[in-house]
């Protein structure tokens, strides 16, 4: 799948560039562009981003792989990240796992046949007050009951 | 008391610069440019101001560490990393009041001369970031930044930079890295940021809640700051209390409140009637504290120093009768063997011999020498490496085995988890 920046993400990206004394500050912006438009990055994406920004394929890699937010296999609609951590666990986010992996049929890790729903659980996400919760895309599921979790999965079509 | 931080929360449209304006807001910038960035230094010395990001330096010293006149630009990066497990509350600082954020931004840059800031915010707070561009883009609108800022001749302009999921760009310096377009790992100190920072450039990093609290001390004056509290605890610290209680929330309390009043007036006590078993006061990686020591100790540094934890990020995590103590290092194990950036050999090694060791305790495979071994571990990891990550689990497997021996050695003489596991709900 042949990827390439359009005209107007190009002058976008020599925005980015001219808020840092160093061009190559600006991946992290950059792979947030491609990532929000494919929903992933793929490795024509990293090169066109290497390309762009003056380095190497691997440069480029390397920070991708340590981060991770950014997918590097086109990832289902919808990506539901339960938080794992103390503070959401003593709040019961093990059972809220366990009811998600009921409901969908999958296990923490895996997506759905349809492509609808990937599973994953992530580590704290500064949403310990309102636990257990989720983030799906930009949104965060807090204060989750199963009834809640019924209509989301509902909602998220 | 009087709110510093939280004034303006839950106010409606609190996000917006009307609302902020109404309520005094940008009010220290009249005062601000009427003195010397090293006036200004000298204020936000004599508050006592500490960093709210966990180590708890004095801001004002931090900012007289910057070299002057190196002929390279100064910069200030603000943390909105906040990755600690248990801390929440910049994210309402982001959600509740931006302005403040921003209004603060402005006297420490121009204490610090600095004309460029970089706010570095975690990659899951997509809103908090939206919500910030957008009262970024009203400051910009009304002459709040940019050149000549209210006439002042002082410019000054705000970047965000996104982060993308990694717990361990929260140390200063592999944010440092990261918002230099690298992965996060940790810079050997010295050099310090300070000299060497950001793009080779002098630099100061500060958490969003330190940098939230200087147009109080601006508008107010240091002398008043520094009397809100005790001793070297000046002024009012964010608290965002997590786990078992009946109102978690962030609260806003002078520092050297009273921990058992703060449990019962602002957090409504241990939830469902139970008892308090343990608490960890300051995030994930401070030291755990009984029932007992906690319900005696007061909220400031020293009083939890002397009580042998820290006060670190503010993130409270109150743990109720019914929690395993065994689980619950457990589940502390696995996130910092998933975070450690790997660079040293004991933090690598270390946190993934802990979570082994806790995974198979906690299953009930776990033999007697477990217990000393885990000691050991949290020894040889402890001061042995590039940043603190590796202390940061060294104080909590420290303090749980040692606080809480008795449940440990239960599961390995049983061969099985006693507790039944939290409920949902
Ligand atoms: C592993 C680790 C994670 C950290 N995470 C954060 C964080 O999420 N937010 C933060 O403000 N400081 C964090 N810190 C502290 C920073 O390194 C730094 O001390 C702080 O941003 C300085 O700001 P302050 O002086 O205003 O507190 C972390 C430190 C370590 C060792
Ligand atoms: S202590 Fe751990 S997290 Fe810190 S630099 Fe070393 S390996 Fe990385
Ligand atoms: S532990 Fe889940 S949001 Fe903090």
């Amino acid at each position: 799948m042949a990827f390439t920046f359009s005209g107007p993400q190009l002058e976008q990206i020599e925005t980015i560039c001219a808020r840092y004394p160093a061009r190559r500050a600006a991946i992290l912006p950059v792979l947030w562009m491609v990532q929000e438009q494919e929903g992933w990055i793929s490795a024509e994406a990293t090169e066109a981003v290497a390309k762009v920004l003056d380095l190497t394929p691997a440069a480029v890699y390397e920070v991708i792989t340590f981060y991770t937010m950014f997918q590097r296999k086109s990832c289902a609609r919808h990506h539901l990240q339960v938080c794992r951590t103390l503070p959401c666990w003593l709040r019961g986010s093990a059972k809220l796992l366990a009811y998600l992996e009921k409901k969908l049929g999958i296990k923490a890790g895996e997506q759905t046949a349809d492509g609808r729903f990937k599973l994953s659980t992530v580590e704290c996400l500064a949403s310990c007050g309102t636990a257990p919760m989720m983030q799906a895309g930009h949104r965060y599921y807090e204060e989750l009951t199963p009834e809640k979790v019924d209509k989301i999965l509902e909602e998220l079509k | 008391m009087e709110p510093i931080l939280t004034k303006n929360w839950g106010k409606p449209n609190s996000r917006k610069l009307v609302t902020y304006v109404e309520s005094g807001g940008y009010g220290s910038l009249k005062k601000l440019f009427q003195m010397s960035p090293a006036q200004v230094i000298d204020e936000v010395k004599a508050s006592g101001l500490r960093g709210r990001g966990g180590a708890g330096f004095p801001a004002g010293v931090k900012w007289g560490f910057v070299p002057k006149n190196t002929g390279k630009p100064v910069y200030l990066v603000v943390n909105a990393d906040e990755s600690e497990p248990g801390t929440f509350k910049d994210r309402a600082i982001f959600e509740n009041d931006p302005h403040m954020l921003i209004e603060g931004i402005i006297c420490a840059c121009y204490a610090l001369s600095s004309h460029v800031c970089y706010v570095y915010i975690r990659g899951e707070f997509f809103l908090q970031w939206e919500i910030f561009e957008a009262a970024l883009q009203e400051a910009r609108s009304n002459g709040l930044l940019g050149t000549n800022i209210k006439g002042s001749g002082f410019d000054l302009e705000i970047h965000t930079h996104r982060g993308a999921g990694a717990y361990i760009c929260g140390e200063e310096t592999a944010l440092l890295e990261s918002l230099e377009g690298k992965r996060g790992l940790p810079r050997i100190k010295p050099p310090f940021p300070a000299v060497k920072g950001a793009f080779g450039c002098p630099t100061t990093v500060n958490n969003v809640e330190t940098i939230a609290s200087v147009p109080w001390i601006i508008e107010h004056g240091a002398k008043a700051y520094a009397a809100i509290g005790v001793g070297k605890s000046t002024g009012t610290k964010l608290w965002s209390v997590c786990g078992h209680v009946n109102r978690p929330g962030v609260y806003e309390i002078p520092l050297g409140f009273p921990f058992r009043t703060f449990l019962q007036e602002y957090c409504g006590g241990v939830w469902k009637g139970r008892k308090l078993k343990a608490v960890i006061v300051g995030g994930s990686s401070v030291p755990v504290l009984t029932a007992n020591e906690a319900m005696q100790v007061n909220l400031d540094y020293e009083s939890l120093q002397a009580a042998g934890t820290l006060l670190g990020s503010g993130g409270m995590i109150v743990l109720d009768e019914t929690t395993c103590m065994v689980a619950a290092l457990d589940n502390l194990s696995d996130f910092y063997h998933h975070e450690s950036c790997g660079q040293c050999t004991p933090c690598r090694e270390g946190t993934g011999w802990v979570e082994k060791i806790m995974n198979r305790v906690d299953q009930g495979h776990g033999l007697t020498e477990d217990l000393g071994l885990l000691l050991d571990l949290a020894d040889n990891m402890q001061g042995r490496t590039i940043c603190t990550f590796a202390d940061a689990l060294a104080m909590p497997v420290r303090s749980f085995v040692q606080r809480f021996r008795s449940e440990f050695e239960e599961h390995i003489k049983l061969g099985r988890c006693p507790f039944a596991g939290p409920e949902w709900m």
